[in-house]
C-alpha cells in the first residue's frame, strides 16, 4: 500500500516566491528567512517522497467568484503556473499524478467528502511558493504533485474540524492505494496576517505559537477553533491555517516534530515552516 | 444568514462574506479580467472605455479610477482581486496593504520589520 511519510506546514507568501525568482535570497531582508528554510529542504531531499499532496488555496487564478469550490482536487497530468495579474512565475510546470489523484477522488467522495473534480487548472503562488521553499529552483519539480485546493478567500471557508477530518480521510485513501508510493502532505498558508483594511499588518506570534504547539500535540483541540477566533486572533487572512489541519489529519494521532521555524516578517506575514513525521 | 455577524465588531477588518460578494460581483469580475495580459494592455490604454465593459456602479467606478484602495474593499472588492489592479500599477502587496491603513509605505514597512501590528494595538486610524 501507499503510505504517508511526513507532513509539512508552510506559509505561501508571494514575496518569498519573488525573492527566489529574482535571485534576492541573499539580501539582508531575506537571508535570515532563507537560512531557516535549509533544514526543511534537507529533510525533504532525504525523505524523497514519490508524491506530494499540496493543500493550498487559489487566489483568484484558476477560480473566480463565478464558481468557488470548497474543496477541489487536481486530476490532470500537469498544471501550469498561473498568471495572477503580473505574469506567471518562472517555475516548472507541475506534473500531476492522475492515477493516485483519481483514487483519492473515488475514495474521498465515497467516504462522504464531496470534492470538486478538476481536470484542467493553472496553479498560483499558493501551491508553487511552498514547492520553491522546499525544493529551491530545479529544472523540474522532483516529484509529482496532487493539488488540493481549499476555498479560504470567500467567507466562510470550511471549518478547521472539517479540514482535519478530510485529512484523516486522505490517510485512509492513501493507505488503500495499491501502489508503493511514499507520500508527503503539505498544508500551506498562514500564519497570522491581515492584508486588508485599517488593521492590515496584524501579527499575533502568541496565537501562532499556541497553534503550532497544539497542532503537534493535540490536533483535535486545534481543529475545534471556530472561524471567529481566527478572524480576531490571527487576522482576516490567518484563517488560511485551517489548511494545515488537512495535513495534520493525514498523519497519525502521534507525530514527531522534526523541524519548526518561524519568521517575522516575510512581507506582511508571520511565516511558519513545520516538518512532522509519524511518531 | 442575515443581520449582523459576530465578526462585524473586529476593528479595521472587512470580512469578504456573501454581503460583500453580492455587492462586489461586477467589480471583482473586472479585477479578475486583469489576469489576462491583453486585458491589462486594453485597460492601461483607456481605463474608462475598458471599464464600460463591466456593470460597475458609480462608487465602484470612481474607486477604481481614483485608486482608492480601502474604498474598493468597502464597495465589495476582495483584496486578492484588488491586488491585480495594484500589480497593474506596479505595487507590491505590502504597498497595497499599507495603503489601507493610511500609513506611509515607509512607516508600514517599518512596522512590519519591527514585528507587525501587535494584537493589542488598534488599527492605524479610528475603528470600523
Amino acid at each position: 500500500m501507499a503510505r504517508l511519510v511526513g507532513g509539512v506546514g508552510c506559509s505561501h507568501v508571494p514575496a518569498v516566491g519573488a525573492a527566489i525568482d529574482k535571485g534576492r535570497t541573499e539580501e539582508p531582508y531575506w537571508a535570515p528567512y532563507f537560512a531557516k528554510v535549509e533544514p526543511a529542504r534537507r529533510w525533504i531531499a532525504e525523505t524523497a517522497p514519490d508524491v506530494c499532496i499540496v493543500v493550498y488555496n487559489d487566489h483568484a487564478s484558476a477560480f473566480s467568484l463565478e464558481v468557488i469550490p470548497t474543496f477541489a482536487l487536481g486530476l490532470a497530468d500537469e498544471f501550469p503556473p498561473a498568471d495572477e495579474g503580473y505574469g506567471p512565475r518562472p517555475v516548472p510546470v507541475v506534473q500531476g499524478h492522475p492515477e493516485l489523484a483519481w483514487h483519492l477522488a473515488e475514495s474521498l467522495v465515497l467516504d462522504e467528502f464531496d470534492l470538486t473534480y478538476v481536470n484542467e487548472m493553472p496553479v498560483d503562488h499558493g501551491l508553487t511558493v511552498p514547492l520553491s521553499v522546499m525544493f529551491g529552483q530545479p529544472d523540474a519539480w522532483p516529484c509529482p504533485v496532487i493539488p488540493l485546493c481549499v476555498n479560504v478567500v470567500q467567507y466562510p471557508p470550511p471549518t478547521g474540524r472539517r479540514c482535519y477530518h478530510l485529512g484523516q480521510a486522505i490517510r485512509r485513501a492513501v493507505e488503500s492505494y495499491p501502489g508503493a508510493e511514499r507520500v508527503v502532505v503539505l498544508g500551506t498558508g498562514g500564519m497570522s496576517h491581515q492584508l486588508q483594511a485599517e488593521r492590515a499588518g496584524f501579527i499575533n506570534v502568541d496565537f501562532d505559537t499556541r497553534f503550532l504547539d497544539g497542532l503537534v500535540e493535540d490536533p483535535a483541540a486545534i481543529a475545534a477553533i471556530p472561524h471567529i477566533r481566527y478572524l480576531r486572533e490571527a487576522g482576516s487572512e490567518g484563517i488560511e491555517l485551517v489548511m494545515w489541519l488537512v495535513m495534520r489529519g493525514a498523519l497519525g494521532p502521534r507525530v514527531r516534530e522534526v523541524y519548526r521555524a518561524t519568521h517575522v516578517p516575510t512581507s506582511n506575514t508571520h511565516n511558519g515552516l513545520l516538518v512532522l513525521e509519524e511518531a | 444568514m442575515s443581520g449582523p455577524r459576530e465578526y462585524d465588531d473586529i476593528p479595521g477588518t472587512i470580512v469578504f462574506d456573501g454581503r460583500r460578494a453580492r455587492r462586489g460581483y461586477p467589480l471583482n469580475k473586472f479585477l479578475m479580467s486583469l489576469n489576462r495580459p491583453e486585458n491589462r494592455d486594453a485597460f492601461r490604454a483607456d481605463e474608462r472605455a475598458y471599464l464600460d465593459r463591466f456593470p460597475l456602479d458609480a462608487e465602484q467606478r470612481a474607486a477604481v479610477l481614483g485608486r482608492r484602495w480601502l474604498r474598493l474593499l468597502e464597495v465589495g472588492g476582495n483584496v486578492y482581486y484588488t491586488y491585480k489592479l495594484a500589480a497593474c500599477d506596479g505595487m507590491t502587496f505590502q504597498d497595497l496593504a499599507g495603503e489601507h491603513t493610511g500609513m506611509s509605505p515607509e512607516d508600514f514597512a517599518e512596522m512590519m520589520l519591527s514585528g507587525g501590528r501587535h494584537p493589542d494595538a488598534g488599527p492605524a486610524e479610528g475603528e470600523r
